[in-house]
């Protein structure tokens, strides 16, 4: 079976699942957020649900538009509180928090061959560990967390098949932006992605966690890893609860197989108003740029800020630029300390701001105002996704975004290292 | 029966298009409505009359999984979206809420601004009254005609819950 076959079928005590099958999925762990929460709330509240299925395995993240953005967003908090005090569920805010994907991991909330379900597109990250993990509505969630269980279809696969060995400045989000730019913003719809193939050697949970948290970007409903030494390691100190990883065959049949050769792949950037419009940063002609964004669920771990901060440290942001570097958790954010990498980035002119997604949704903490452009290490360039519908927003790996900050302009990572 | 006014959309429309995040305090379907598709067309809230149509194209409501957006889309007064191909969480959000989503290539190609449709999201039957071309939508699985025959999922839940499971 393929991964997600065999995580489905375990999880609901069958030998076998078929693609297209209609499936009630026991949930070991649901997500919600101070953006969607509220909905759930009321539909909890609505279907006459009483209590949790299980307070341990409901979790609360304020990350979206904290520290509170309005008197609305400080209003949705303190109601959403209350909630989870009621329900007795696992509540993280202010210093406690991070983006809920780069947070959940951390603290061991999530183990290989569990069924995770969340209040955001991008809990698909989570399959970088090897879990089945699908972002779903307010509705569902509040479902899931009075019942337990969510029904699904169970989806096709597409296998990714990575060969070679990544170049230097190339890593998972340029794998993944590639794989978007040949699939599509629809190529994946309702599938669940399979990455695997010899590249993966080479990329660290962080560029992991980048590849899965993106193939909602291709439509897919989930984007899983093979458990391997580098997901053991990961997990270790972090995972308290008993695991059981899949059982994986890789040669198990799927539904759609697509070849990727990375050993020639250069840093890729996404132009607006898709992820999916995808091309080499060296054929974009230096437009300039007006901020750049280094942070989120999709760029905001450690592996991130060190590949930035390779570009930034010693240098000077452009006079005409706005850096902005967000630490995507507490723990990134004191690792980054103690590694002097916050104080690399201050040192060069940009701005580290608290953990939290800030300008990614276009909340606040850096939203583009009409005609500016901006490079992004986030996941979304859709029109008016980070402020002004008039603005232009252009995705790209860390390292990218560091060098066009420096730069002034959209610049591979070598043009800074070469001055 | 549905029966309404066509607004015609491209492809790849997606949430943050559909109601940008400074809503995202808002619960009401009603105040959600009024804000629907300003990003693309500020004008739209206000042309819609209940009951109209949405077309759209491929990958209707891909990103995000707010569900501001089917709510937004049903508060406007919309009465059924017809597309192409929906996006995964916003094609079960929808279901969800009971907002009427019915995936049809050819109806939805075939639509021009301002035609008038008729569809039976029972049947999947959607009749182009403007142009006189009638079209078949294959049906839901039976699930999902379950979870419409409940009034939507939090309905369905409720059934479930009051019967002890
Ligand atoms: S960082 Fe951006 S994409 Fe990630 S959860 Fe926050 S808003 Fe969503």
């Amino acid at each position: 079976m393929t991964l997600a076959e065999s995580i489905l079928a375990a999880r609901c005590g069958r030998e076998k699942v078929l693609p297209g099958e209609f499936l009630d999925v026991p949930v070991d762990l649901v997500m919600t957020t101070d953006a969607t929460g509220l909905i759930s709330m009321e539909q909890f509240r609505r279907m006459g649900a009483k209590r949790a299925f299980d307070p341990e395995k409901i979790v609360f993240v304020m990350d979206h538009f904290v520290p509170a953005r309005t008197v609305e967003s400080a209003e949705a908090i303190r109601a959403l509180r209350s909630f989870a005090r009621e329900l007795g569920a696992k509540w993280f805010e202010g210093g406690q928090a991070g983006i809920c994907h780069v947070l959940l991991p951390e603290q061991g909330l999530v183990a290989p061959g569990e069924v995770v379900v969340g209040g955001d597109s991008h809990t698909c990250t989570y399959g970088a560990l090897g879990a089945f993990a699908t972002g779903m509505g307010s509705t569902d969630i509040a479902v899931a967390m009075a019942t337990g269980q969510v029904w699904m279809r169970v989806p096709e696969t597409l296998r990714v098949v990575y060969k070679g060995r990544p170049g230097k400045w190339v890593g998972g989000k340029d794998l993944i932006l590639h794989t978007i730019g040949l699939l599509g913003v629809d190529g994946a719809t309702y599938m669940a992605m399979e990455f695997t193939g010899e590249a993966l050697q080479f990329l660290d949970m962080d560029h992991r966690f980048t590849m899965a948290n993106m193939a909602v970007e291709a439509g897919a409903k989930a984007g899983l890893f093979p458990v391997d030494s580098k997901t053991l390691e990961y997990l270790e100190g972090r995972v308290q609860k008993r695991m059981s990883p899949p059982v994986w065959d890789s040669r198990a049949a799927c539904q759609e197989l697509l070849e990727v050769d990375v050993s020639a792949l250069e840093p890729q950037v996404a132009l607006p108003h898709s992820p999916a419009n995808v091309r080499e940063v060296g054929s974009l002609g230096g437009l300039s740029i007006d901020q750049a964004v280094i942070g989120s669920c999709t760029n905001g771990r450690i592996g991130d800020l060190r590949l930035a901060a390779r570009v930034l440290q010693g240098k000077r942001v452009h006079r005409e630029v706005r850096c902005l570097v967000l630490p995507g958790s507490p723990e990134v954010y004191l690792q980054a300390l103690e590694e002097g990498l916050v104080a690399a980035f201050v040192k060069a002119g940009a701005v580290v701001g608290p953990p939290t997604c800030g300008p990614c949704p276009g909340g606040h903490m850096g939203v583009l105002a009409q005609g500016e452009r901006c490079v992004s290490t986030t996941n979304r360039n859709f029109l008016g996704r980070m402020g002004s519908p008039k603005a232009e927003i252009f995705l790209a790996n860390p390292a990218v975004a560091a060098a066009s900050a420096i730069m002034g302009r959209i610049a591979h990572p070598e043009e800074v290292l070469e001055r | 029966m549905i029966r309404g006014r066509v607004h015609k959309l491209g492809h790849n429309v997606d949430t943050d298009a559909i109601i940008a995040v400074k809503w995202a305090g808002l619960t009401d379907p009603k105040e959600l409505g009024r804000h629907c598709m300003e990003t693309l067309d500020p004008g739209f809230a206000q042309r819609v009359k209940p009951g109209d149509i949405l077309v759209a194209g491929k990958n209707f409501g891909c990103g995000s999984s707010r569900e501001i957006a089917p709510w937004s889309i049903k508060g406007a007064g919309i009465g059924c979206v017809i597309a192409e191909s929906f996006a995964r969480i916003f094609f079960r959000n929808g279901i969800n809420i009971s907002l009427p989503l019915i995936q049809c290539a050819q109806a939805a190609q075939a639509a021009r601004e301002g035609d008038i449709l008729e569809i039976d999201p029972a049947s999947g039957k959607i009749r182009n009254e403007t142009q006189g071309t009638c079209f078949q939508a294959s049906p839901y699985p039976k699930f999902i005609q379950e979870l419409i025959q409940a009034g939507g999922l939090v309905e369905y839940t409720r059934q479930g819950l009051a019967r002890g499971i």
